[in-house]
């Protein structure tokens, strides 16, 4: 169990992780697997319309079935608590109100109307059988294309349409050079809507204690410390009495990154009941309320030199965001207009981005937030490019990269690359896949009335977020390391992982830095009373950021432990070396003290050197410089069945370079979970609401997320180019894969299916529509 | 996820449980592997007042031989039926079928008897049994009757079962040797169910088809034997074209359905695509 | 409506309650005998997150009435690990990587248990096939088809070892 600790570093060690034990035995505790004494269970009932003013509401047969405690509507805590939070703040953005429980009007199915407060969940889930309410349906708007016209039905008659706000960006000419180019192509793409479905829903238990007016919640979030924040101004408890801890989370991948209507809600019942309550989140309200991802339509065109140059690029994008915001709902597309024109050296760019009330729920950071949407429209479009211009796809993307040697480098969208060598792990990916043999059997299999595609992606994204001015309510991350008197590393980080690993990786740092025993060492996260300040993990932000705050308290606590020991060993503090649990006199290993010796001398300080404190704690609050950039290279082989539309993935090699890698076992787990989700975006996922706004994807019965048997083992290797932004070179690989794939397979399929004269196939690439597609080429072809 | 209250009988015999279905009527709702019902009772899209657990009543479980066929209890799951020595020597189809429902969890709990009442249009036995010409024996309030595959199916999760009515067995011949099965199936991503499924059993004396039998599911909103296909090749060599014209017939006549998942010309090409990849497959 | 008692043995400790016959059985496992590494990630019995073992056959534990599992012998995760020695699944799954966030984990290992119980030596298309009952958000699922792979090969080792 003990991991090595020693002159060879832990950095970049495939350590196994130190959370499984509990995980795999059933020990863990996710917040329903918390059970307080006397705990009321609280459900919701939702709106079944996804448009309709609400006549009334009738509570009484619910009050009255035995057992239960409450039942509240919107008018009951009007005025007394909050609206749920939206922390974007764009130019010109419209924000309407948003009740916690709705009052008055409803504007999407699953929206919440009233709070049932019962002994038992079952008794409470009776008594939503027993509420009436009585609607008057309103016309809907599900498309938002629609919904940007005039004469459209209204989400907000008081903003007057359905335009949330619009973003415009523009570098250089555009115009100009779609006016010089030899080629322009253009496309429509459309990023359809995806449920994020982390296998843990949502859940909350508050408790408040009136004796001292505190109020803990256990939620299973991404954001501790923002949610404490944000609830004790919305229940109105001083922050400082506030605590909430995110205890074990079962995935999130940005769904839980939010303050939520339940959150607010059952905060508020805790305090009003001064007992512990309870809800926890069903699939179907996983489904229809938590927060969905993408929904972007793209038009998109480039202009293009004989050479394969791409001059300039024209996008306008129609962002849906749903009825409401969530809280950074206006922000996703707007990451989209920052990351359009890929790893590729366009100059003028002119895109326009709208942003659509619909009668949906509101869309908000799925894994990848806005840079997967850029990634699919720069990498489909330069891959039609190719084609339209008989070049191999990949040599028109060496043609428009930057060259290593001008990163740091400041595009076109106004930010700055921080390193990069793009040729170089698409080089990779091209080697590990066989490219050029690769090429050679399609032309063969093509002979024999085969479709197989071969499809590249070669992305950047941008992450570790990040400079506190591009991130609302605050960028940096925070870190407390204390040792402890017996030499027991605690680490209290801001940042909380939910599946990431960090209880491993930081760990690994950590032992690097003080040269102790991984096992010594402590991480402890996602509780705001332990850790009072932090924003959160999103972002792949954990590590860059996070674990820097870490490194630099780590290193002011090893500067005073340094003091310490040479003072005990009278010898000159800047020749000391931690290691293996000594520090020592660097080339005379002899003088040497124990770390846990000079812990117990620090806390018992009766020896001390002058000016010197007792104890050993640093915290750190490290503020980033700027983003980091990781990319890379993917590569898809594929087969269609021409009569079925059914894709057989044959290879899928990804090469990611993400900087510096703590630990390659968890980087690959990121790596292919990412991947995983992007190709279920490409092939399988899709809400999908009727015009009534009626989600008709609504269980897993109907909305595919992968299975086991849906994807191939994924090739996965890197090359390592460190950022210069952070002291670990790290750049982060949460959302690398997920990035990369989507497109990687589309193109992929499009390919293959390129002799039929198909350019486009819209996602997910089911086999019905795949299949579709060849029957319209063909009658195309033929007619 | 939590179902409404009921009141919950788990009888031991056959007489119990009907005389409990008599009681109860239209109130009351048999259960056996769960895997339709409980999921529907979890959302409330059914709120049975009375459960009739029927998996303690032994003799309607497990598969016997006797006088050239297969009977099949109701309550045999469909694991039991992918696993069974006996069933996968006599008639492979049906483990092969058993094989392709749902996931081993659904498979250790769901029976064949529940299934085939469920009449989901989109399950995988119906064809089998359509194309198998199995028969149905159902014991009811006036003694027990037979009913045909071809007669059960009637339309959208709805058999000739009379309410008051228990699946008891399933009874199929053991096809000779010169007929063999295959069942195809496109898995629904989400779900696990047929999109489409297709079994097929073809008797052939040497490069002749003799007879071949095609159940079709979840094309229609009930499932049914592909007649068309079969008529046209019947007799016929079995050549690649003759194949394929016959399969061509495979959707002749079918109202397809139209669903999120998948268009009626899509599933209809299916049937059409996978009739031919089954007889071929059979044939070669 | 009437309650009933019912008797069963979990992780071979005997158990005996009066329940509402509506209840689930995960339900019955996790609120009733607090045994919470079962999880519930669904409504419509596709995560496989509740699966356990009822009398030797894997079952997803929300599609089940506790009054169903009157006499029956149940295993749940917390009874895989023997004399606090790791079962080689969930040492496969420790080893490989082969879980992240770890909601899905407890039922992805007794499916794996199930799998390797009927197939000691699956290929790895059997083994994504002897999970399709279980989704995974977080992993692609690769690391845990590694992990059943390892479990299966130290199992084997541990039989031969045992026949010599
Ligand atoms: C996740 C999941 C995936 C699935 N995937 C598939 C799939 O791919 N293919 C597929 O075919 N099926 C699939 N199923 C359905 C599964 O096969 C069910 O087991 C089957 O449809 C019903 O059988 P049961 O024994 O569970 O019946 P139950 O759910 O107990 O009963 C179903 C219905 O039949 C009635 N009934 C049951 N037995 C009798 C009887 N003997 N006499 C009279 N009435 C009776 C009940 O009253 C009820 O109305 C899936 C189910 C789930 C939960
Ligand atoms: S909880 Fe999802 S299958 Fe049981
Ligand atoms: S590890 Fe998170 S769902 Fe599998």
């Amino acid at each position: 169990m003990t991991a090595v600790a020693g002159p060879s570093r832990m950095i970049g060690a495939p350590i196994k992780r130190r959370e499984d034990p509990r995980l795999i035995q059933g020990l863990s505790h996710y917040v329903d697997d918390i059970k307080l004494v006397d705990t009321l269970h609280c459900t919701f009932l939702r709106s079944d319309y996804a448009h309709a003013e609400i006549k009334s509401i009738d509570t009484a047969a619910a009050k009255d079935l035995p057992g239960v405690v409450t039942v509240i509507t919107g008018k009951d805590i009007e005025g007394k608590v909050g609206d749920v939070p939206c922390g974007a703040d764009l130019p010109g953005l419209k924000v309407p109100d948003h009740p916690a429980l709705s009052i008055g009007r409803v504007r999407f199915v699953g929206e919440p109307i009233a709070a049932v407060v019962a002994t038992d969940s079952y008794i409470a889930r009776d008594a939503l059988d027993l509420i009436e309410v009585d609607y008057e349906e309103l016309p809907t708007v599900v498309d938002p294309e629609k919904a940007i016209e005039a004469g459209s039905p209204l989400i907000y008659e008081e903003f007057g349409d359905n335009i949330g706000f619009t973003m415009p960006l523009e570098a250089g000419d555009a115009d100009a050079a779609f006016a010089e180019a030899d080629h322009v192509v253009s496309g429509r793409f459309v990023n359809q809507r995806l449920i994020p479905n982390a296998m843990e829903p949502r859940g909350v238990l508050a408790q408040y204690l009136p004796g001292d007016g505190s109020l803990t919640v256990w939620s299973s979030t991404q954001v501790p410390h923002g949610l404490k924040t944000n609830l004790g101004l919305i229940v109105d408890i001083p922050e400082h009495l506030v605590r909430v801890i995110a205890p074990e989370v079962g995935g999130a991948f940005g769904s839980k990154l939010n303050v939520y209507p339940e959150e607010i809600v059952v905060s508020y019942l805790a305090i009003q009941l001064c007992k512990p309550v309870k809800w926890i989140e069903k699939r179907t309200e996983n489904f229809t309320t938590t927060i969905h991802g993408r929904d972007q339509i793209n038009y998109v065109e480039i202009a293009v030199k004989n050479d394969g140059t791409i001059t300039a690029l024209r996008a306008k994008t129609i962002a849906d965001i749903g009825a409401s915001y969530q809280l950074l709902t206006p922000l996703i597309p707007t990451l989209t207009n920052l990351m359009i024109v890929g790893g590729y050296k366009i100059q003028n760019v002119k895109v326009e981005l709208i942003g659509a009330l619909t009668n949906k729920m509101a869309t908000d950071a799925y894994r990848g937030a806005g840079r997967p949407e850029a990634t699919y429209i720069i990498e489909r479009i330069v891959s039609m490019a190719a084609k339209q211009l008989g070049m191999d796809p990949k040599d028109i993307r060496f043609k428009n990269f930057p060259q290593p040697e001008e990163f740091p480098l400041e595009i076109a969208t106004g930010i700055t690359f921080d390193s990069g060598n793009y040729q170089a792990s698409l080089n990779k990916a091209l080697e590990i896949v066989n490219y050029d043999e690769q090429r050679a059997q399609q032309a063969e299999l093509r002979q024999q009335g085969k479709y197989m595609g071969i499809g590249l992606c070669t992305y950047v994204e941008i992450c570790a977020f990040g400079p506190s001015a591009g991130v609302p309510g605050g960028g940096w991350e925070s870190a407390t390391v204390r040792v402890e008197r017996t030499g027991k590393v605690t680490v209290l980080s801001g940042v909380s992982p939910h599946g990431q690993g960090q209880e491993t990786s930081f760990a690994q740092i950590i032992g690097d830095e003080f040269g102790v025993d991984i096992d010594d060492i402590i991480i402890v996260h996602g509780d705001t009373g332990r850790q009072p300040q932090g924003i959160g993990t999103f972002g792949s932000r954990a590590t860059a950021v996070g674990g820097t705050a870490m490194v630099v308290a780590a290193g002011q606590v090893k500067e005073k432990m340094a003091k310490i020991a040479a003072h005990l060993m009278e010898a000159n503090p800047d020749d000391l070396v931690f290691e293996n649990g000594q520090i020592f006199v660097g080339g005379s290993p002899d003088q040497a003290v124990e770390f846990a010796t000079v812990a117990g001398e620090a806390h018992t300080a009766a020896n001390l050197p002058p000016d010197t404190d007792p104890g050993l704690e640093a915290t750190h609050f490290f503020e980033p410089s700027n983003f980091t950039f990781p990319f890379g290279a993917h590569v898809a082989v594929v087969e269609v069945d021409i009569d079925t539309g059914e894709i057989d993935i044959q290879r899928y090699v990804a090469v990611d370079d993400i900087g510096n890698i703590i630990n390659p076992l968890l980087v690959n787990g990121q790596v292919h979970g990412g991947i995983a989700q992007g190709l279920g975006q490409a092939l399988y996922e899709g809400a999908v609401y009727d015009e009534n706004g009626q989600l008709l994807t609504g269980t897993f019965m109907d909305y595919a997320i992968p299975k086991a048997t849906h994807l191939p083992r994924f090739e996965s290797d890197h090359t390592v180019t460190p950022s210069p932004v952070n002291p670990l070179g790290v750049k982060g690989v949460g959302e690398a894969g997920t990035i990369a794939s989507t497109p990687c397979m589309v193109n992929a399929v499009v390919d293959a299916l390129s002799p039929l004269g198909i350019t486009q196939i819209d996602m997910p690439m089911t086999p019905n529509r795949v299949w579709q597609a060849i029957q319209d080429a063909k009658e195309g072809g033929n007619g | 996820m939590i179902p409404g209250s009921f009141e919950y009988f788990a009888p031991t015999s056959l007489n119990e449980a009907l005389d409990l279905l008599k009681t109860h009527g239209d109130d009351a709702k048999v259960l056996a592997g769960g895997h339709s019902l409980i999921p529907t009772m979890k959302l409330r899209l059914a709120e049975p007042a009375v459960i009739i657990d029927i998996t303690r009543i032994g003799d309607l479980r497990g598969v016997s031989e006797p006088d050239g066929k297969l009977v099949i209890g109701a309550l045999t799951t469909h694991y039991e039926l992918e696993s069974s020595a006996l069933v996968q020597q006599k008639v492979p189809i049906l483990s092969q079928t058993a094989a392709a429902i749902g996931d081993v969890q659904v498979r250790n709990k769901g029976t064949i008897g529940g299934s085939l009442v469920h009449a989901d249009p989109a399950a995988d036995w119906p064809a089998t049994i359509l194309a198998l010409d199995a028969d149905l024996k159902v014991a009811g309030p006036d003694g027990e009757r037979v009913i045909k595959a071809t007669d059960f199916f009637q339309e959208l999760y709805t058999t000739a079962l009379e309410p008051e009515e228990i699946l008891t067995e399933i009874h199929v011949s053991i096809p000779a040797a010169n007929t063999k099965g295959v069942y195809l199936k496109q898995y629904q991503a989400a779900s696990g169910f047929a999109l489409t499924g297709v079994a097929v059993l073809l008797t052939r004396s040497g490069d002749t088809c003799q007879k071949v039998a095609v159940g079709v599911n979840g094309v229609a909103d009930v499932a049914y034997r592909a007649t068309g296909v079969e008529s046209e090749l019947a007799g016929k060599t079995l050549s690649a074209e003759n194949i394929a014209a016959a399969a061509e017939k495979a959707a002749d006549g079918v109202d397809a359905m139209e669903d999120i998942h998948a268009s009626p010309a899509y599933r209809a090409n299916l049937a059409k695509v996978y009739a031919q990849r089954a007889i071929a497959q059979l044939a070669s | 409506m009437a309650n009933q008692v019912i008797h069963t043995a979990i992780n071979g400790q005997e158990h005996t309650h009066e329940v509402e016959p509506r209840m689930l059985l995960v339900h019955y496992i996790r609120d009733v005998v607090g045994l919470t590494g079962t999880h519930v990630g669904c409504e419509t019995s596709l995560c496989g997150a509740c699966t356990i073992m009822v009398d030797g056959q894997a079952v997803k534990s929300c599609t089940m009435l506790a009054v169903q599992a009157d006499g029956a012998e149940i295993m749940t995760i917390e009874g895989l690990a023997q004399n606090g020695e790791l079962h080689p699944i969930q040492e496969g799954f420790w080893e490989c990587h082969g879980l992240q966030c770890g909601f899905c984990t407890p039922g992805m290992i007794i499916a794996a248990h199930q799998l390797l119980q009927r197939n000691p030596n699956p290929s790895e298309d059997e083994i994504r096939h002897g999970l399709d009952g279980n989704l995974c958000r977080c992993t692609g699922y690769q690391h845990i088809v590694d992990a059943v792979q390892y479990a299966a090969e130290k199992m084997q080792g541990s039989r031969e070892r045992k026949e010599v």
